[in-house]
């Protein structure tokens, strides 16, 4: 356990890196999603199967190879999406430095889980009551009342336990961005394993248990709020 | 809800409006695809020699042998395992005996909650990072573990989703608790459950990607390989995501293809799918989330 207490700050800093991915992307994939769900499920036929195909495409490509794609491909593109310039603004918060890599990260998590965000509010949008649109509808809301007035609110609700699962998953995905140089909980606790090799088990426990508590306390939520929103 | 109860059948004006927005949105979507291959054609992503290596047949068998197979073996492996996994301990969850149930349950809730990239790290270092071998089963017994923690959860659910009566009439004519459980309980629950299996398999798939992180064989080694070599990494990314994408499609379409064949028109997989909080909504754990 020396590995970890003795320098319990890294710890720390690195779990908070795992929580700044996982706030920032979760509310940025729930705002994706949340477009992508209207564009799937609204009258035109070209975004219709436009962000299906998207849809499709993302959630069916291992999250590694979407970090990949994004890191090489975007930059291609347009060289402002390399987030270089990330780095000059010098964005940081107490401990904590957002540099590039950062950017990148929250950006790929963000386009992997708003795919699983839509899929999720698709089946909450399918569970509303048909006779809540058509009543909509019969007093002359457009597309865009009905969607935002009646269905979004209550398809919120009905889909906030699958809504959840994805957000739980978010926590355990910000790990891959290890793999691509943030500094986050995995990272951290492979270059200690590397550093301190007879100390293995007890690093693994300690990374594992700040996982477990990040879990458990974002399922709790979910559960209050699941009961204080239960569609009668 | 049908998507057409959203918005009422246009009238004449709205047509004319819908058509307008087809065309701008058409126009958007064509044109930012056009703009990205325009974008990479300049930055010379499609010359001959960077994508030499993918018409080439000898490095095509590499990337489908050495690549694809060594992919697919991990993953087979891991789900092959993961199903026994999860029968185990998913029976164990509904055991009767506390000391059997409550050990279960904690071992299912555990590696549920860890990410599979940390599992990997810790398998690979706990074998022995300079074996021979010691990526290919910490991916391997990483996927296990979780995607068995997650079918534990599947088998509990597809039980629990047979009507009562079925044990009780079973109980009824004198059978014990293990031969409600395999002979009559099992054999319906398996059928409720495969879909739900089958789409693990996808979750399984794309977590072997993960390797990467502790040097794995498979499509991922390969593909570094190959960019190392040829310098080609978006060409490279490309065709790797695709080999991913058709073989998880093909799964996806005979899991919709065994769900319509085993249930009919019945909604039960998805509720099990729910019920275990996995299927169709998890992303894996790495994941899964997968990654």
């Amino acid at each position: 356990m020396d590995a970890v207490l003795n320098d319990f700050d890294a710890y720390l800093r690195a779990f908070g890196f795992t929580l700044w991915l996982f706030l920032i992307s979760g509310v940025l994939s729930l705002i994706l999603g949340t477009f992508l769900v209207a564009l799937r499920v609204g009258p035109v036929a070209v975004l219709r199967s436009a962000a299906a195909t998207y849809v499709t495409v993302v959630r069916n490509t291992p999250l590694v190879i979407v970090f990949a794609t994004f890191q090489f491909t975007a930059p291609t593109l347009w060289s402002a999406l390399n987030f270089r310039w990330f780095d000059r603004l010098d964005i940081s918060i107490g401990q904590f430095q957002f540099n590039q890599f950062f950017a990148t990260a929250v950006i790929a998590l963000t386009l992997y889980t708003s795919t699983f965000v839509c899929e999720a509010l698709r089946s909450g949008v399918n569970s509303v009551d048909i006779g809540q649109a058509e009543a909509a509808r019969a007093i002359g809301l457009p597309f865009g009342g009905v969607m935002t007035n009646v269905v979004l609110p209550q398809a919120f609700r009905a889909s906030l336990p699958p809504l959840a699962s994805v957000q739980i998953a978010l926590i355990k995905n910000t790990s891959v961005a290890a793999v691509f140089g943030v500094a986050e909980a995995v990272y951290q606790m492979r270059s200690l394993t590397r550093d301190f090799p007879s100390q293995l088990n007890e690093i693994f426990i300690a990374f594992a248990i700040g996982y477990i508590i990040i879990v458990e306390v974002t399922s709790f939520l979910s559960n209050r709020l699941e009961r204080r929103w239960r569609v009668a | 809800m049908s998507t057409s109860v959203l918005f009422d059948a246009p009238g004449p004006k709205t047509v004319a409006r819908h058509r307008i927005y087809t065309v701008v949105a058409g126009a958007a979507v064509l044109g930012f695809l056009l703009w990205a291959l325009w974008r990479l054609y300049v930055e010379g992503q499609f010359t001959y020699d960077k994508w030499e290596v993918f018409l080439t047949p000898r490095y095509l068998e590499v990337i489908l042998v050495d690549g694809l197979l060594q992919t697919l073996q991990m993953a087979g492996t891991a789900i092959v395992a993961a199903v026994l996994f999860g029968f185990l301990f998913g029976v164990g969850k509904m055991s009767d005996h506390a000391w059997v149930r409550w050990p279960s349950w904690a071992v299912v809730e555990f590696f549920r909650a860890i990410p599979v990239l940390l599992l990997m790290v810790f398998v690979w270092f706990l074998i022995g990072i300079n074996t021979s071998g010691a990526s290919y089963w910490g991916v391997v017994i990483a996927l296990m573990l979780y995607n068995g923690s997650v079918l534990a959860e599947v088998f509990r659910a597809g039980v629990n989703s047979i009507p009562k009566g079925q044990g009780e009439a079973a109980y009824a004519v004198g059978m014990r608790k293990t031969q409600v459980m395999n002979l009559v309980l099992m054999p319906q629950a398996v059928k409720v459950m495969l879909p739900a299996i089958i789409s693990q398999c996808v979750v399984a798939l794309k977590d072997t990607a993960l390797g990467q992180y502790i040097l794995a064989p498979g499509l991922t080694k390969v593909s570094n390989q190959i960019f190392l070599e040829f310098d080609n990494r978006i060409p490279t990314i490309f065709v790797v995501a695709s080999l991913y994408i058709v073989v998880n499609l093909i799964l996806t379409a005979f899991a919709t293809w065994l769900q319509k064949r085993l249930l009919g028109g019945k909604k039960k997989g998805v509720d099990i799918e729910a019920a275990a909080g996995g299927g169709r909504y998890d992303m894996g754990g790495g994941g899964g989330a997968a990654v």
